[in-house]
């Protein structure tokens, strides 16, 4: 079996927020960025599918050259080659249609994207790179088990969960549940001194067009200080909650 | 042209988030100029779409969508909207649409823009407001395609009356094997609890509450207010709760009317997941802690204290405006 897994290269949880360029541009400095974590419960499970089941693994990322650590991050924790395409990641449509172009060249059974990075929140690229290349699609995905080419998955829904069953070629939105967080991989200095040694290829983009554009960033507006109560007053709580807040 | 709005019901009755897509759907239908349009799969009857300024139901009743298939239900949507010839297609955030979103998208060639949190600034350029940064920020986004897709946040518009009546049409969309290559098999749902994507109230509790057994006073005053249960990242690593109720950036977002934490310091990446919620309440011993920042109001005491008496006044509250 031939896994790609989709890693979106995106600012740590505990990042500022700015903005640069009256606006337009987010803000890098200083930020640390990191193997988005939708796409790093993906990416566990896939080598659990290269260890016991004696699958590939492949990583990809759309981007600029400084993606290219969270892609040896990736080689570290055990993928065997990793692949960028050189182009920025402008909007979910063009990253989706350049993401397709490589699964449908590199023959890839299953594509494992995150159900969503931290950065822009889309949630859309593994769904559209499933209906560019006629994939299967399973989003929210906590669980996945294949043998030959059928597919058992579990997925998140409101309220519960539900279990489906497919085939190959398949492409999931995963997310935590595909592995226990206590199962992720941090790499170790073999994994390192290795993934200097594997290869990572720079592919040229096909120029996909994008639909959508960011035209302005802007933050929320600054909140106001909290309004305290006294535990022993707790009528006050319900009043305010009643008349202030109008939400009970 | 109209505007088509994806209408979700549930034992054929519309759920309230189909009453906020359509609120929202006939605001830009008013910006163009046009009526919207809804589609829904096996409504008992129009429900109060009418109210909310839907001028036309088109029902799908075909036995293969009994079950919600993402494949299926795009692959319908698309072909409502050839049908009404819309330009504008509204859908909600739940994890069905959102699954069904991007297919649609494809099936349509429409850009597609999801957490939308306003009416568009302006009709043309086609311009939206989305969050971004888990709600930390911000994006005015255009569309350029023709079809345009969106995807309105939960809570961020509100229902907005505009009655009109509503006529009902059967809609037979014809469907292809291939919207079916994934098969639900079994769905398992605790449908006597209200779920966090419906709530309009979320309870949730953390670490302070020392062990999964202290979780019936939680539990209590979640049934007080009619409100879902939740918990943060460490309670559900721990197993003390099941991670279907792990609100946070891995987590499930809220976005409900009121959020009370409880115990919980307020971690940067559970802040992240409840931003979205309207009001604030935070209990916790200590009062340094950082969720209090980002509270409305907060409680400085020791939860095995306070949340019983709470539970009385609430109780209390409610007889008294029953």
């Amino acid at each position: 079996m031939k896994i790609l897994v989709c890693i979106s290269h995106v600012p740590d949880t505990t990042s500022k927020i700015n903005f640069t360029d009256n606006d337009t541009q987010f803000d890098t400095n200083g930020v640390q960025f990191v193997i988005n974590p939708n796409d790093e419960f993906g990416l566990t499970r896939a080598m659990w599918f290269k260890e016991k089941q004696g699958a590939s693994v492949d990583v990809v990322t759309v981007g600029g050259a400084e993606v290219e650590p969270t892609l040896r991050k990736a080689l570290a924790i055990g993928a065997d080659q990793a692949i960028r395409v050189d182009t920025p990641a402008v909007d979910g449509y063009a990253v989706a249609k350049e993401l397709a172009d490589v699964v449908k060249n590199g023959g890839y059974d299953l594509v494992i994207a995150g159900r969503e990075s931290i950065d822009y929140n889309g949630g859309m690229v593994p769904g559209m790179v499933a209906a560019m290349t006629g994939s299967s699609f399973v989003n929210t995905c906590i669980a996945l088990e294949i043998e030959g080419s059928s597919v058992t998955a579990t997925r998140e829904i409101d309220g519960g969960k539900e279990t489906v069953t497919t085939s190959l070629p398949l492409v999931i939105g995963g997310q935590k549940g595909l592995v226990e967080e206590s199962d992720l991989r941090i790499p170790n200095m073999r994994g390192i001194m290795m993934a200097r040694k594997k290869p990572l290829d720079v592919k040229a983009s096909i120029d996909a067009s994008s639909e959508t554009s960011t035209v302005s960033f802007e933050k929320p507006a600054p909140k106001g200080a909290v309004t305290l109560v006294e535990a022993d007053n707790l009528d006050r709580l319900v009043d305010l909650l009643h008349n202030e807040a109008k939400v009970i | 042209m109209s505007v088509l709005v994806y209408t979700e019901s549930e034992n054929g009755a519309f759920k309230k988030t189909a009453y906020e897509v359509s609120s929202y759907a006939k605001g830009i239908a008013d910006m163009l100029g046009t009526d919207v349009a809804a589609i829904s799969f096996h409504a008992a009857d129009a429900g109060d779409l009418g109210t909310y300024g839907v001028k036309t139901l088109h029902n799908v009743k075909d036995a293969k969508l009994d079950k919600f298939n993402a494949g299926a239900y795009a692959d319908a949507i698309a072909q409502a909207a050839k049908a009404v010839d819309a330009k504008v297609i509204v859908i909600s955030s739940s994890a069905d649409s959102k699954y069904l979103g991007s297919l649609l998208s494809v099936h349509l060639d429409a850009g597609y823009v999801s957490n939308v949190v306003a009416l568009p600034s302006s009709a043309d350029p086609f311009t939206v407001k989305r969050s971004v940064f888990t709600n930390k920020a911000f994006s005015n986004t255009q569309i350029s395609t023709d079809r345009k897709l969106i995807g309105l946040s939960k809570n961020a518009y509100g229902l907005k009356e505009n009655p009109t009546d509503c006529s009902v049409v059967d809609f037979a969309p014809s469907l292809n094997d291939d919207d079916f290559k994934v098969e639900v098999k079994s769905v398992d749902k605790a449908t006597d609890k209200v779920t966090i994507a419906d709530a309009e109230i979320v309870v949730s509790a953390g670490r302070g509450m020392k062990g999964p057994e202290n979780w019936g006073m939680i539990e209590e005053l979640a049934g007080v207010l009619g409100a879902a249960t939740a918990c943060s990242k460490p309670v559900s690593d721990m197993g003390w709760r099941p991670h279907g109720e792990h609100v946070g950036q891995t987590g499930k977002p809220v976005a409900s009317s009121l959020y009370i934490a409880i115990g919980i310091s307020g971690a940067i990446q559970h802040l992240a997941g409840i931003n979205s919620s309207k009001v604030k309440v935070v209990i916790n011993t200590d009062a340094e802690a950082p969720f209090f920042k980002a509270a409305d109001y907060g409680v400085v005491g020791d939860a095995f204290e306070v949340v019983p008496v709470l539970i009385e006044k609430l109780k209390a509250f409610k007889a008294a405006n029953a």
